[in-house]
């Protein structure tokens, strides 16, 4: 469904992408881990259009989309919660979700109760401002807003970051529910032992490169990875 | 006497509100001053002469007034947001990831290219905007208000409600706090950033030209140099109510033209021009954020 080939990432004379392969098909998870620095939001903001690859294509469903704005891509159902969550602070809870329905790819009533089906938390706080939520609050409001656009691949960046251990598993365990109901997710995580139990293939991104792939199981197996990204 | 300066202070001061909202709501997007905005308006002062002689020429005024300056009023707006819609084209989206130095040096370019292009066009003597409405007016309370007066207040009235009725209410509106706050953010959910930047230079302009306009009516005299201090003066309103504030720019305008107004009725006539920037200088002392405004640290 998304294929990544050859995509090269620059921020000026800095490469820091340097040519990554990656493919998701429908109804995956897949995971990309990698230490700090390493290229995974560069990688995620690459294929939203944010940043422009200087080489390498990016398809979905066979077109190339690299060259498309913003926009266009979430039109085309590509959504992202970027890393640190990124909520409008001085816009309402439902103003943040009614923004993530911008590009009306599907119809508003039916995807705000979708959203609260999975986060009831933020319908009880929905004309609350957004910077006035809790850490895990704003993480479950960041996932909802991008699914509010109804999309095809969902992109989390990192969707983890901060939170208090019994967020965490609530939030892996949503992410792994709107899975189990069709949507296609690419998860960026630093924690890589509850990424790689999530997901059903990963990818090891070691500065801009892709060193390893292959199925969860065997990098959860694999001595490198046991080594560098689960501290064993 | 008191409640007669009042009455002129909320006339001069609804006009500033007016420009200073487009101050505020480019800057509350782009973080930019666009100096070219003085301009628009005095561009838009114009448009009301030229528009209104063009009327009278084919006999529209003697059939009706009201409709010959509703349409003034709708024509200069659309012409000067056309204006604006292109100055933010050509003279600042090109700059959009340059140094922040360098869209503020062109829009000086373009604040002094319009002046000079409406000097060439116009010419450099006053322009007269004829009177229409005599000295026509009403009583209120103890005072006499003017129909041109009374109509700058509610026209500036119903405009900034229903400005902030658009950018509370619609979808395009809360789009527009949506980019003002996180661009990047807003173009990762599908928000076309572009478009909602050229909107509010549309909008913006829109109001600016509906002041201009008044303003030629209101003091009958309209030269290619009155964007300039206009302008400085709704900026410093823009200031005043916490730039990239909405309602501030609102307040801060009225604010202004009161204080203008009763500064030169009780101290001197003669300081007029400075009496905007000693309430700025006070204000900024104690709420350094301006009133409205977030504190500078507390920015996001
Ligand atoms: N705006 C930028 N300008 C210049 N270099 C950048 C910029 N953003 C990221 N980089 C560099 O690109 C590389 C990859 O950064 P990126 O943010 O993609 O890493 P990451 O894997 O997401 O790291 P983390 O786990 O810390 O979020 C890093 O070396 C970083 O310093
Ligand atoms: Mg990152």
């Amino acid at each position: 469904m998304l294929k990544l080939e050859a995509v090269r990432t620059r921020y000026g004379p800095i490469e820091a992408l340097r040519g990554i392969d990656l493919t998701i098909s429908k109804g995956e998870i897949v995971s990309l881990i990698g230490s700090n620095g390493a290229g995974k939001s560069t990688c995620l903001m690459t294929i939203s259009g944010v940043l422009k690859p200087s080489s390498g294509r990016i398809e979905l469903h066979g077109e190339d989309i690299a060259v498309l704005p913003p926009h266009r891509i979430v039109e085309r159902g590509v959504s992202q919660a970027p890393e640190g969550r990124r909520i409008f602070p001085r816009l309402t809870v439902k103003e943040n979700l009614e923004m993530g329905a911008f590009p009306g790819r599907g119809s508003f009533p039916e995807q705000i109760e979708n959203v609260f089906r999975l986060f009831p938390i933020l319908k009880e706080r929905s004309r609350q401002y957004g910077g006035t939520l809790s850490g895990g609050e704003q993480q479950m409001l960041a996932i909802g807003r991008a699914l509010m656009a109804r999309p095809e691949i969902l992109l989390l960046d990192e969707p983890s970051l901060g939170l208090a251990p019994i967020m965490v598993s609530r939030i892996f365990r949503t992410i792994e529910e709107i899975n189990r109901e069709g949507m296609t997710v690419l998860l960026v995580e630093q924690n890589a032992r509850a990424a790689l139990r999530l997901s059903h293939r990963g990818y090891v991104l070691e500065s801009g490169a892709i060193t390893l792939q292959g199925s969860s199981e065997a990098l959860l197996g694999n001595e490198k990875v046991k080594q560098a990204y689960l501290g064993e | 006497m008191l409640l007669q300066q009042i009455i002129n202070g909320l006339t001069l001061g609804s006009v500033y509100a007016l420009i200073a909202l487009g101050y505020t709501m480019v800057y509350g997007i782009l973080e930019l001053i666009n100096f070219a905005h003085g301009e628009i308006y005095m561009i838009g002062a114009y448009l009301g002469i030229i528009l209104l002689a063009f009327f009278t020429s084919v006999g529209l005024t003697a059939v009706s007034l009201p409709l010959t300056l509703l349409l003034v009023v709708v024509l200069a707006a659309l012409i000067c947001s056309a204006y604006g819609f292109t100055v933010e084209k050509l003279a600042y989206k090109p700059l959009r990831n340059a140094s922040r130095l360098s869209p503020l040096i062109s829009a000086i370019g373009v604040s002094i290219f319009l002046q000079n292009y409406v000097m060439l066009t116009q010419g450099a003597t006053d322009k007269v905007f004829p009177s229409l409405f005599g000295s026509g007016g009403f009583r209120f309370l103890s005072t006499r208000v003017s129909y041109l007066q009374a109509a700058i207040i509610v026209v500036s009235g119903v405009m900034m409600v229903s400005l902030q009725a658009f950018v509370m209410k619609t979808k395009t509106g809360k789009a527009m706090r949506a980019v003002a706050q996180d661009k990047t953010m807003a173009s990762l959910l599908g928000i076309n950033v572009d478009k909602v930047i050229s909107i509010t230079f549309v909008v913006g302009s829109g109001l600016a030209s509906v002041a201009g306009v008044m303003v030629a009516a209101y003091y009958g005299l309209v030269n290619y140099f009155i964007g300039y201090i206009a302008g400085i003066k709704a900026f410093t309103a823009a200031v005043l109510g916490g730039i990239g504030s909405i309602p501030g720019a609102m307040f801060g305008g009225i604010l202004l033209g009161l204080v203008e107004s009763l500064g030169a009725s009780y101290i001197s006539s003669e300081y007029k021009d400075a009496y905007a920037f000693v309430v700025l200088i006070g204000i900024l002392l104690v709420r350094p954020g301006g009133l409205f405004g977030k504190a500078p640290e507390e920015k996001i």
